[in-house]
């Protein structure tokens, strides 16, 4: 029972990433119409922001203290990070501490503005262009990101690390009625999971109860249709992308202390992801998001031993590594369009 | 030949001349010149344009007339080398076993694909052909070590069985003697241009590959893949039934991708399972469009193209850089290598990436239709001329 | 006899019942009309007979086979082609290459793996595409471009589509629909004169009455799912059910 427990929760936090990017994902294939191969590039972009704050943040003045001396008898230099310099020891070093939950507010302006760059620069163009055509060119533009970062942080993975408060275990057991220390599990994945409840909770609301979401909906449903009401969705096309690119940035910056990010990262999600949205169904924002949860839960169950060793007696060893794929496979030959697609979406 | 157009016969021939005088036409710089560094004519890389070449014709009677993208081509790839090594392993160094056997099972591997993925169209299809090439590059990691010897990967080593081998036989790829490796080398003035056995029998595959593809391109077989792609309703409202024909169109590609795994392998017998990752599957379609899917001799052209620039842009480094604009001012030059820095040696991703970006949103066509584009723009630029000068003679 | 025949159709999508005992009996060599009001559930009933949809009970008997649960390319191979009323053509492919494959699907099958052959030698493929590119008058655009053509020639090419495979039933859908005058009149005499020399049967859906009647040989009319009159042509004008399901639509 615990062990099963430790394998939901297991699968929470990697199926919380694949469900928020997923959704972007979603987001821009239902509203725009645009297949996105640079989507998990967003989120690697969003884990890069982390990293990049974290350096800011943690920038220091170099002094010369003559009290001390270091190992070859030189005057040893003390580093002062400026934030503690200008607001305190303690505040200081709490700044630095939460550098990670800071970067989710310098984030959102960096991918806003990505978001729109990309958008206008790039996207607008490929409206009317074959769904092939649009996979390809944001399949090259998500290398030009990746090539970028990597000549900007090199090619190894960066540690960045949660704030201390929120970087141990907690003991989950107790919640569920269990003895203390029956079952712990890393503070921040569960902290992940929450964030990405809000994050799915906080685009459905706006889908739903308010104007702008409703157009997007209707937009969703038929495009067509609602470009002939004489309803600006130029503007609300920027808007949607703007946001989806925004939900990846944020994904991405809280997972950086789950995965060390690297310039791959995007890569690595973006196959996935892909898979996730169509096991969800094309245009299913629902669909995605169970499909992200589903997959990450299953990827989780099918890395323990038990399971492993029943499917090595069926002759189909190493399920963990291949489960998201063989599932897609099973999904897409039982229900075409996926768990909750629409017909006539992407068949041509 | 004499099934062929007057227009496919030129193409044809085109091709040959290009494959039998590569040596020369990719040495065009003396040796030990400063532009030497450009020259494509050496053995190693020559056999890459050829198997790479095959395989970019084999994805372009899937993609091209059909019009199904196929995101796990590299699947077929890495099969058929292993398929390849295995022949060598237990048979012997002559490489004719390997490249049938990896025809075959390429063939095979791709029909049980291709057979599950063609239930699906769109992108349905695209995703479930990446899930077979993820979930076989993951197994030829991990459980099949046995079969794929996992992260080092295949090789032939001292102590395998190669039953028709004995202490005189050659003990590196060979077709009935010729050796893969051996390279003659002509020293023309200050030129060398090399010779690879290796290259010619690649280039003999690639020359065969083409002539196929052309067959099947102006047949009845090749026209209905193409309405295929225009219109798949209406061909099962006339009597046609699709499947088939997809499912030929895909293991026909498939073939032609574990023939270049073969040949990859002959030429160095060495499999890995990293050939058969998503991301080699992308480099193919990179190969495909960049070149001008749908066309007979762009996908070839995509497939040098890459593979030239990939080996020369990844060997220039700030030091080269430095030589070439040495005779700008300190400053200029300093600026210059450092914005072009970004763009060679490890950067060449980058460029790829640029590059391909490029050629999506202005030409989709790929340099075939660039290629077209500027003989249209020649033959109006002449025509202009004619007519202007025709109007300009009977006033004199 | 008739070489269709339809039994006892029903189809309904959720609660709503398309079709109900919808009986046709379409003899052969004739040209037979449905016609109906809009929403009477014309192209339903075509549908059923091409495999695009099954209804829920009763039989499609064409030449005594059932047509029911068959692909639709198993029914075109069988002999019933069908004419779309938005045109259904290969857009991105030539007029004449368009015309040869179905050609093709006439003598190789569902399914051949001539690979080897070239369409260029295909002599009495390519003589029997031009003949039907003459027949309807589309010789001289026989290289143009599917997609750059007129949505008028567009619908002559995909008759001519049809009409080169001989099928033994075709099926037509609004052939006129949209047309200027002159390519209406144009296609009636075209369908005229091919039924006449080589009795084609036709099933034609139509609403325009002029065409309906200089085409018809026998009308069945349908109304919210039913076929309420099958008459000759002459007895349906001025029918009195004719009218009230007409004058019925009309005054809603």
């Amino acid at each position: 029972m615990d062990a099963l427990l430790l394998q939901i929760l297991n699968g929470l936090d990697k199926g919380s990433a694949y469900a928020l990017i997923a959704l972007g994902l979603t987001l821009i294939f239902g509203t725009l119409g645009v297949v996105n191969f640079a989507h998990g590039a967003l989120f690697m972009v969003g884990a890069f922001c982390a990293v990049t704050l974290q350096h800011i943040i943690g920038l220091s003045k170099i002094t010369i203290d003559p009290t001390k001396v270091d190992f070859l008898g030189n005057p040893a230099k003390v580093k002062t990070p400026y934030v503690v310099e200008w607001f305190g020891e303690s505040a200081g070093m709490t700044i630095i501490d939460w550098a990670v939950p800071l970067a989710l507010l310098f984030s959102i302006p960096v991918m806003l503005l990505i978001g729109y760059a990309m958008e206008r620069g790039l996207i607008k163009h490929f409206y009317k262009r074959p769904h092939a055509d649009q996979i390809l060119v944001t399949f090259g533009l998500a290398i030009v990101i990746g090539e970028i970062v990597k000549t900007n942080f090199g090619a190894t993975e960066i540690q960045v690390p949660a704030p201390d408060s929120l970087a141990g275990v907690s003991d989950i057991g107790a919640m569920f009625g269990m003895g203390a220390g029956q079952l712990a599990y890393p503070t921040w994945r569960i902290v992940y999971f929450f964030f990405a409840l809000g994050i799915i909770g906080a685009i459905f609301a706006f889908l739903r109860f308010t104007t702008f979401g409703m157009v997007v909906r209707a937009g969703m449903a038929d495009r067509e249709t609602v470009g002939l009401l004489g309803i600006n969705i130029d503007r609300r096309f920027t808007i949607m992308f703007a946001i989806a690119a925004v939900v990846a940035g944020l994904a991405g910056v809280m997972y950086t202390p789950i995965k060390p990010p690297s310039y791959e990262l995007g890569m690595q999600f973006l196959v996935i992801s892909f898979v996730v949205v169509v096991v969800g169904g094309m245009g299913s924002l629902p669909g995605a998001v169970a499909a992200g949860f589903m997959l990450g839960i299953l990827e989780s169950f099918a890395s323990m031993n038990v399971v492993k060793s029943f499917f090595e007696a069926i002759y189909l060893p190493s399920i963990d590594q291949i489960i998201i794929y063989l599932v897609a496979i099973i999904v897409l030959l039982t229900r075409p369009r996926g768990l909750m697609g629409k017909a006539g979406v992407m068949e041509e | 030949m004499k099934s062929l157009a007057k227009s496919d016969k030129r193409t044809l021939l085109f091709v040959i001349f290009i494959a039998i005088a590569a040596p020369f036409l990719l040495n065009p710089f003396p040796e030990g010149s400063a532009m030497a560094q450009f020259n494509a004519g050496y053995p190693d890389l020559m056999q890459r344009f050829a198997y790479f070449g095959v395989l970019a014709i084999g994805f372009n009677i899937l993609f091209g007339l059909t019009g199904y993208l196929s995101f796990g081509h590299a699947a077929f790839l890495g099969v058929g080398s292993y398929s390849a090594v295995w022949m060598f392993k237990l048979l012997g160094m002559n490489i004719i076993p390997g490249l049938i056997l990896s025809v075959i099972v390429a063939g095979i591997f791709s029909l049980l694909i291709g057979y599950i993925s063609l239930r699906r169209s769109g992108i349905y299809f695209s995703i479930l052909t990446l899930a077979f090439a993820q979930m076989s590059f993951a197994m030829a990691y991990s459980v099949l070590t046995p079969l794929t010897n996992g992260e080092t990967g295949l090789q032939v080593y001292a102590d395998d069985p190669q039953v028709f081998m004995n202490e005189n036989s050659i003990a590196v790829p060979h077709l009935f003697g010729l050796k893969m490796q051996d390279t003659f080398t002509l020293d023309i003035g200050p030129w060398a241009f090399q010779f690879n056995i290796g290259y010619y029998i690649c280039a003999l595959f690639l020359i065969a590959a083409f002539y196929m593809s052309l067959r099947i391109f102006r047949s009845p077989f090749g026209l209905m893949l193409r309405a295929i792609k225009t219109n798949q309703t209406r061909l099962n409202y006339t009597g046609i039934n699709t499947r088939p024909y997809t499912l030929a169109a895909f293991v026909i590609s498939g073939m032609y991708a574990g023939l270049a795994g073969g040949l990859m392998a002959s030429m160095d017998p060495l499999a890995g399972a990293e050939r058969m990752q998503w991301t080699a599957s992308g480099e193919i379609v990179l190969m495909t469009i960049l070149g001008g899917a749908g066309t007979l001799i762009g996908p070839v052209l995509g497939a040098g193209f890459i593979k030239y620039f990939e080996n020369i842009f990844s060997k220039i480094n700030e030091t080269v850089l430095h030589g070439w604009f040495a005779f700008l001012p300190d400053g200029l030059e300093n600026a210059i290598v450092w914005v072009l820095h970004f763009f060679v040696g490890k950067g060449w991703h980058l460029t790829l990436g640029l590059l391909f970006m490029a050629i999506v949103i202005f030409l989709p066509g790929g340099l075939m239709e660039g290629a077209q584009r500027i003989g249209n723009w020649w033959k109006n630029r002449r025509a202009k001329g004619k007519t202007s000068s025709a109007k300009t003679t009977p006033a004199e | 006899m008739g070489i269709l025949e339809v039994n006892n159709v029903n189809k309904s999508f959720g609660g709503l019942k398309a079709l109900q005992n919808v009986n046709l009996d379409i003899e052969e060599g004739k040209i037979h009309a449905i016609i109906g009001p809009n929403g009477a559930g014309k192209s339903t009933l075509l549908n059923c007979f091409v495999g695009k949809l099954v209804p829920d009970t009763g039989t499609v008997m064409f030449n005594g086979q059932s047509l029911l649960g068959i692909k639709p390319h198993e029914i075109n191979q069988v002999g019933v082609s069908r004419v779309f009323q938005t045109p259904e053509i290969f857009s991105e492919l030539s007029v004449f290459e368009n015309v040869m494959i179905p050609c093709f699907a006439k003598r190789d099958g569902a399914f051949t793996l001539n690979a080897l052959n070239r369409v260029h030698s295909e002599q009495d493929i390519r003589e029997r595409a031009e003949e039907m590119l003459v027949d309807v008058n589309l010789i001289d655009k026989r290289d143009m471009i599917a997609s750059s053509m007129s949505r008028g020639d567009k619908r002559r090419l995909e008759m001519a589509m049809c009409l080169s495979q001989q099928p033994k039933l075709l099926l037509l859908d609004e052939p006129t629909a949209g047309m200027a005058r002159a390519d209406t009149e144009s296609t009636i005499e075209l369908l005229k004169t091919i039924q006449e020399r080589l009795k084609i049967t036709m099933a034609i859906i139509e609403h325009d009455m002029g065409v309906v009647f200089s085409l018809a040989q026998k009308i069945s009319v349908l109304a919210q799912g039913t076929v309420i009159v099958e008459d000759l042509p002459e007895n349906i004008k001025g029918h009195p059910k004719v009218k009230e399901a007409y004058l019925g639509e009309a005054q809603v």
